[in-house]
């Protein structure tokens, strides 16, 4: 059998870490090979250097046979090689066929030609069947399309092995099958894929085979038919992992956070939440179902004072924090999961140290009279590091530098560990293998048992069923329903998503 | 005096002032979008100045004549592309901070101009004034069109011609080219621009010689069209100006080019404030403060929201995520 894609003994050392460690990965032609492993284990370092961002310290490559050297992107796209990064790459402010055909461009002697450009953007588009409005500018479209602009950019420079990166970690459950019969199409056409996924599901529903990799090594690798997702799961994380929820006891307390009548515009001024009524009480997960751009980013940047509510009140621990400041809310008992952990979970050019004081830093002990006692920072970052198990070089690492799941985890630890009255967690467990979900899922269990007020907003339909003691179920900015969780499944609650709430009921 | 009249004065006048600040400030454009801040217009245009009369009092002395200035506007062209280097070097190559190395070019442009004046002139501050500066003229033929030629046609300058057309150049390249389009890439997401293979350093370097190939002819201008002679207090805050036209242009060339001749537009009326009923009953010093008061009032409070280029002024190291 030929392999489109050999690594052998790659070595990647980045300044305390080795990211990888005598790696080698072997990709058959025309298959779609899974990379499997937990956050920082170094599949996207490995994935980095096949795509010549970054240079190997040791190790060789082969494409399709042949010894090849891979310096930069250049090489990649030469050798017929493109990737669909974790954190995408695309220019927000042109339109999508700017961004196809960028660094490839049709002109004539040195003239764009933008019509060539929008017709080239379309018959791809067409050809593979993935939708797309090329005149749009990429700011303006749903994360999905910009996924699927990704991918024909890869296809336009006729890569005949993809990279994907995490590709479903932001992506709604539809989006996911879609992407899934689009990856299958591709390797029926004689494509090859490297799929780098945290989701056993994904993993069994689309890849012919599967290495796993843990701390920099790869630890097997085997055809999908030889194993199981249990043994995949241990086999990742080294240890018996529980991927069955079990929540706990429900004895709700007082309300904690109570929310009436808001009504919340989005940027364009459309009413996105409206007239919405919600409470959580102590002692209870509340989870929110709901198809992506339903309001629930803008109901949570509301609760969190990021978002101004233009009517309705929202109580926290009984007194009034409607439109207060975000350091108000906080104080008020508030703790806070952001979906975007970049952009408003962490400084990226700061320390995790400092990252894992942010809510905190100005207070004592941290701070007195104004200034700052780093020996404190350190002392907390290295306790909340070693029981998050955040895995990071030291203290002192930049958080840009981080996994991305490990910057997740970075936020977690911050937020948990002040142990608030109300807990938000938009998306906790994006992005997260399958030890750290676990984790997670039982630090916002335990944050229940005592007494705590636990918000849960997820897409992923299996958390909010197993973990939510309620689940609210959002449309068009309103609560349509509240359902219990015991006496449903996810085809009720698809339904009721969808807005069809008398016909869930009778079904 | 009719309102005619006064169009008659400040049109041209404004023509006038304006076509330094398009240079330079398209010559902003070019470098900001490709993602490197440059405050150091001041400086490419103080070079600009000071090559243009040096070059022009040689080319004078060489028996050049009337062709003088417009050459030595070609020479302190390249001049200006040369001096921008060291930005260039300092800013992409050394990932140095871009406001202090635009400081420090402003500063270096500075002393060292003063500096080869007293040098090349036997300890003088000031260079001696040239004979051949580009003249005021009349434009044939639209200089004879009843109305419109006497309010933009004559008493003029090919210079602010030469600029609004530069303007649009400039617009073309940007947005109708693959130079345009990759530049604007790099300055919006290098990292992206990088994974397609598109050299994120070339590129900033030529964004930045390029601005100061502009600067430079911005400053010569300046010099043969208006000051005829340079010193100290020749260039005095319009490169700063040209800087403010590129914010108020929201980083667009035809955007920096109005911005530019709105400025030009403050700075004529207080140059010609003395032939216009009411405005010359004000004290001097209002009008002379007036194109900076304007000028911060517009940028504070007119512009809107202006969005700099995402990655203007962030350092690129490959490799890093
Ligand atoms: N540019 C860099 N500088 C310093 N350290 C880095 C850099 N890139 C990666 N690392 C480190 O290398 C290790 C592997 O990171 P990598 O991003 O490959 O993990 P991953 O397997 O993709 O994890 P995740 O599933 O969370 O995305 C991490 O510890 C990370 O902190
Ligand atoms: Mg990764």
């Amino acid at each position: 059998m030929a392999y489109a894609i050999e690594m052998k003994h790659i070595r990647k050392a980045f300044p305390g870490i080795v990211a990888n460690d005598n790696i080698t990965l072997q990709v058959k032609e025309g298959e779609i090979h899974a990379l499997f492993g937990e956050n920082g284990a170094g599949k996207s370092t490995l994935m980095n250097i096949l795509f010549g961002l970054y240079q190997p310290d040791e190790g060789e490559i082969y494409v399709h046979g042949e010894k090849v050297k891979i310096t930069d992107p250049n090489d990649a796209n030469r050798l017929g090689i493109g990737m669909v990064h974790q954190h995408f790459m695309l220019v927000d402010k042109f339109t999508v066929a700017e961004n196809i055909i960028l660094g490839k461009e049709p002109s004539h002697l040195g003239r764009l030609n933008m019509a060539k450009a929008v017709k080239i953007a379309r018959d791809l588009s067409d050809k593979y069947g993935l939708d797309i409005d090329p005149l749009k500018k990429v700011e303006d479209i749903s994360v999905g399309m910009q996924q699927r602009v990704e991918i024909l950019k890869t296809l336009y420079r006729g890569s005949n092995i993809l990279i994907f990166d995490e590709p479903t970690a932001v992506l709604t459950p539809i989006e996911i099958k879609e992407l899934i019969q689009i990856m299958k199409r591709l390797v029926s056409e004689g494509k090859s894929i490297i799929l780098i996924t945290h989701k056993l599901k994904e993993i069994f529903e689309a890849c012919d085979s599967v290495t796993v990799i843990r701390r920099g090594k790869v630890i097997d690798s085997m055809a999908i038919a030889d194993t199981n997702p249990d043994d995949l799961a241990n086999m990742m994380v080294g240890r018996k992992v529980n991927t069955q929820i079990n929540n706990t006891a429900y004895e709700p307390k007082g309300k904690v956070l109570d929310i009436r009548d808001l009504t919340v515009l989005d940027s364009r001024r459309v009413k996105v939440v409206n007239h919405l009524s919600l409470s959580v009480h102590g002692g209870e997960i509340l989870g929110i179902a709901g198809v992506d751009g339903n309001g629930q980013e803008e109901l949570v940047e509301a609760i969190a004072g990021l978002r101004k509510a233009s009517s309705g009140t929202i109580e926290i621990n009984g007194q009034d924090m409607t439109n207060h400041k975000g350091r108000k809310i906080t104080e008020n008992g508030f703790g806070y999961i952001p979906e975007d952990r970049q952009k408003d979970g962490l400084v990226l050019d700061f320390t995790v140290g400092e990252n894992l004081a942010l809510q905190t830093y100005y207070r004592k002990p941290f701070a007195s009279s104004g200034i700052l006692h780093p020996k404190v920072f350190t002392q907390q970052a290295k306790q909340l590091i070693e029981e998050f198990d955040v895995r990071t070089p030291s203290e002192r690492t930049l958080a840009r530098s981080l996994s991305g799941g490990n910057q997740q985890k970075v936020i977690v630890a911050r937020e948990v560990s002040r142990s608030p009255q109300l807990l938000v967690a938009a998306q906790p467990t994006r992005g997260l293998d399958i030890g750290a979900i676990e984790f997670i899922h039982g630090k916002l269990l335990e944050e229940k048992q005592m007494g705590k007020a636990v918000l849960l907003v997820s897409f992923e339909l299996d958390e909010v069923l197993h973990l939510s003691d309620r689940i609210a179920v959002i449309n068009e900015g309103r609560i349509i329903d509240i359902v219990n969780p015991k006496e449903t499944n996810e085809n009720e609650l698809g339904l009721l998503m969808a807005g069809h709430k008398k016909e869930a009921h009778q079904a | 005096m009719s309102f005619f009249q006064v169009l008659t004065i400040i049109i041209p006048s404004t023509l006038l002032t304006a076509a330094p600040l398009i240079f330079t400030s398209l010559g902003g454009v070019f470098s900001e979008r490709s993602g490197v801040v440059n405050i150091g217009l001041e400086g490419l245009m103080w070079v600009g100045a000071f090559t243009g009369a040096v070059a022009t009092l040689f080319l004078e002395h060489a028996g050049v004549g009337a062709a003088s200035p417009w050459i030595a506007i070609l020479i302190a062209a390249a001049a200006g592309g040369i001096f921008s280097l060291i930005h260039a070097v300092v800013s992409i190559s050394f990932h140095a901070d871009q406001t202090v190395s635009g400081v420090a070019l402003n500063f270096l442009a500075t002393g060292l101009t003063i500096y080869l004046v007293k040098m090349i002139y036997n300890g003088q501050g000031q260079t001696p004034y040239i004979a051949n500066n580009i003249d005021k003229t009349t434009i044939p033929v639209l200089g004879h069109i009843p109305f419109i030629g006497p309010i933009f046609f004559q008493q003029v300058t090919y210079t602010s011609y030469i600029a609004i057309l530069f303007a649009f150049i400039c617009w073309y390249i940007l947005f109708k080219t693959t130079f345009g389009l990759r530049l604007r890439a790099v300055g919006e997401h290098p990292e992206a621009a990088d994974t397609l293979g598109i050299s994120v350093i070339k590129l900033r370097y030529i964004g930045v010689m390029i601005s100061g190939v502009l600067g430079g002819i911005g400053g010569a201008v300046y010099l043969v069209t208006i000051t005829s002679n340079f010193n100290i207090s020749t260039i005095a805050g319009q490169g700063f100006l040209a800087l403010a036209a590129m914010i108020f242009g929201k980083w667009h060339p035809i955007g920096a080019m109005l911005g530019s001749l709105f400025f030009g537009f403050a700075q004529a009326l207080s140059i010609t404030s003395q032939q216009i009923p009411y405005l010359d009953r004000l004290p001097s010093v209002v009008l002379m403060i007036a194109p900076y008061v304007l000028t911060l009032i517009v940028l504070t409070g007119f512009v809107g929201k202006a969005e700099p280029p995402k990655a203007d002024g962030v350092p690129y190291f490959k490799g890093q995520r």
